[in-house]
């Protein structure tokens, strides 16, 4: 954790915020003389932010997570300056650079040369300061030759990576990202971490939006996690991750499970039924397509009925490949799950699985007569991906060596 | 909008980036490019005296009427540029005020500066033309400076009302489109004043209270002839002439007022 002094650097109180959100097309004088003649608003207003309170120290990597749509980015306008809050108080102490959007201004009808004057103007800097820091925007960039080309004939790598370098150039006390992360390939996702890594050293504040919590666990030293307009909690990474991916397993959406019927592909009683199946992998992002080599986590969500809320059950898995061959079928036998829980999660580190489609069964079983509660085959199909080519069913993690 | 924060250093840098922007995309892909900003002058020139000098033969008792005209085409040119382009500059930045917070009031004037820029050079052509027609050059000439202050003041303040109406009601632009021509008949830029005193003196000093007629003429009673009619010498109760050059410096207040106070939510509104 970086030690700053304990000064605040953000501080924001009892924040709301509400937008009017019109019924209709209503940009128009008519419908404007319509509404007040009806005496009607001819608008709905939406809380989006609901009582946030926290605060940024100095020096501080600060993270704000969220789902889509639970108010982080409206959050971030307004500690920009760009929304007017409706309630409440935000005071910022220090100058303070947002980056909503990468490049922003960018026009494509001018140069790469005229783009960097341009956005370089909207950051504050002269003609001048960019002239010193020209060459190292361009280098950065990798842009070389290119620079003098308009910038419609950039690839969006290039556009990027242009746009970034002029970005960390900004000298202010306060840096906020958002998402910046989620463009660009491998390589320039990489100088990006290293960028952030000497921006810490330096002891920038810095406010870093995301939905992926690994990027809040490798850099934050706190994060706010906010949901649905609320602020949840504030507390460390790994608290906040915790939080988080509870979040997205309460939320996401069933598989589109069929109702219990004895057919071919699922029988049993249906007393404790298999509700949701998902995977989420290291960075608790809840996807049926994980990297090859990164941890491979299956959460099997069930409903009991009523009489059966006390009932021990145990759980099986089984993984197929797509030769058809059970790759894995692990078990709960001899352990106790207890009866309280209604999600049941089996965690692979460093999943040995190679690349290809994979088909998952499930089944639920009563502990003591071993009759099925919900057999399910393929209950659901994930995908593992990686660049590199493999050949085998899993990963034997030998090591090569010569003598 | 603190007066002194207007022009700051970090504000100038910005319109002078706007500004440069805006003008090197105006003649982008023209082969004449930054001509037709003096070309396109000429050729309205060249219009307007074939079809109301030579056709029409109007303004017959004025003297050096084709550069009269010219003068009140290009003055009313820059007021028709200004405001529309100061009218939709907040709407066409959209994407910029959404993701960047600065100060809003310098996209308006970004945009009635490029076309101060024009109504600069179209001055020029303005200045050859006399020459050629032999005006007899005055010392109010050295008042132009002012009338062309109070035409700018005047295009910005209503640039600043307009802008922020338009980001609310996007039929402004039609609305102001339809001002603009019903406005241009009720400025005398075509038809001498003398017509108008002609048929009525009193509708002819009520024309004068218009700002843009009372700064055309103005205009032409410093740079062509002094017998141009201004609303100093129509009108004799100097509490009554004085009212365009106060309507104009009460407007810019206004306007800054009520765009500073609808500046918040553009970001949401827009």
């Amino acid at each position: 954790m970086v030690k700053g002094d304990n000064q605040s650097v953000i501080i924001v109180k009892n924040l709301y915020k509400s937008f009017k959100l019109p019924h209709e097309q209503h940009n128009g004088f008519k419908q404007f003389i319509i509404n007040f003649a009806k005496r009607k608003k001819g608008y709905e207003v939406q809380r989006v932010l609901n009582d946030i309170n926290f605060d940024v120290k100095k020096g501080e990597f600060f993270g704000i997570v969220g789902r889509n749509g639970s108010g982080k980015s409206t959050l971030l306008k307004l500690l920009a300056g760009i929304y007017t809050p409706d309630k409440g108080l935000i005071q910022v102490n220090g100058s303070l650079t947002p980056f909503i959007e990468l490049g922003v201004g960018f026009n494509p009808e001018l140069t790469g040369r005229e783009n960097i004057y341009l956005n370089g103007a909207l950051l504050g800097f002269s003609r001048v300061d960019m002239l010193d820091m020209y060459d190292e925007i361009v280098d950065f960039a990798e842009l070389g030759k290119f620079i003098d080309q308009k910038l419609k004939n950039y690839s969006s790598g290039m556009q990027v990576r242009l746009a970034f370098s002029i970005a960390i150039r900004a000298k202010s006390d306060i840096l906020i990202l958002d998402e910046v992360l989620a463009v660009g390939d491998a390589d320039f996702q990489k100088k990006c971490l290293n960028v952030f890594r000497s921006l810490k050293k330096e002891g920038r504040t810095i406010i870093l939006v995301t939905h992926d919590m690994a990027n809040v666990e490798k850099f934050c030293d706190r994060a706010l996690v906010i949901n649905e307009g609320k602020a949840i909690a504030v507390t460390t990474p790994s608290e906040a991750s915790k939080i988080y991916s509870k979040l997205n397993i309460d939320e996401s959406k069933p598989v589109d499970i069929p109702e219990l019927k004895k057919d071919i592909n699922r029988w049993g009683s249906g007393d404790i039924k298999i509700k949701n199946v998902s995977i989420n992998n290291s960075r608790n992002v809840v996807s049926p397509i994980i990297n090859f080599g990164d941890d491979l986590n299956i959460i099997v969500e069930i409903e009991k009925n009523d009489k059966y809320k006390n009932e021990a059950y145990d759980i099986g898995l089984a993984i197929i490949n797509q030769d058809n061959i059970t790759v894995a079928g692990p078990n709960s036998l001899g352990l106790d799950l207890g009866t309280e829980d209604d999600i049941i999660m089996y965690s692979l580190k460093k999943s040995p699985l190679q690349p290809g489609d994979y088909n998952l069964t499930v089944a639920i079983f009563d502990k003591e007569s071993g009759e099925p509660f919900d057999f399910y085959n393929n209950a659901m199909s994930f995908h593992v991906v990686s660049d590199k080519p493999a050949q085998g069913v899993v990963e034997i993690g030998g090591v090569w060596s010569t003598k | 909008m603190k007066i002194s924060n207007i022009f700051s250093k970090k504000n100038r840098i910005l319109l002078r980036e706007l500004v440069v922007t805006d003008f090197k995309l105006r003649y982008q892909g023209s082969v004449l490019g930054y001509l037709w900003s003096l070309l396109k002058p000429l050729m309205l020139f060249a219009i307007l005296y074939i079809v109301f000098a030579k056709i029409l033969k109007l303004g017959k008792d004025v003297e050096h009427y084709p550069v009269y005209l010219l003068t009140g085409m290009v003055m009313w040119t820059f007021f028709t540029e200004a405001t529309s382009q100061g009218m939709s500059a907040i709407v066409s930045s959209g994407g910029l005020i959404r993701k960047i917070n600065f100060p809003k009031y310098i996209i308006v004037i970004s945009g009635t500066i490029s076309a101060l820029i024009n109504f600069l050079l179209n001055l020029v052509v303005v200045f050859i033309f006399m020459i050629i027609n032999g005006v007899n050059l005055h010392w109010s000439l050295t008042l132009l400076p002012l009338v062309i202050i109070e035409l700018y003041v005047f295009s910005l303040a209503i640039a600043f009302l307009l802008s922020a109406m338009y980001v609310k009601f996007r039929d402004m632009s039609h609305i102001w489109e339809i001002i603009l021509q019903g406005a241009f008949y009720a400025t005398p830029i075509l038809y001498p004043v003398t017509t108008v005193i002609g048929v009525s003196p009193l509708f002819a000093k009520l024309l004068l209270l218009n700002p843009m007629a009372q700064i055309i003429q103005d205009a032409r009673y410093c740079l062509i002839t002094h017998q141009s009619v201004t609303v100093t010498n129509l009108i004799d109760n100097p509490l009554v002439s004085i009212l365009p050059y106060i309507f104009v410096v009460m407007l810019i207040f206004i306007a800054s007022w009520y765009f500073k106070k609808n500046q918040k939510y553009f970001a949401e509104n827009v």
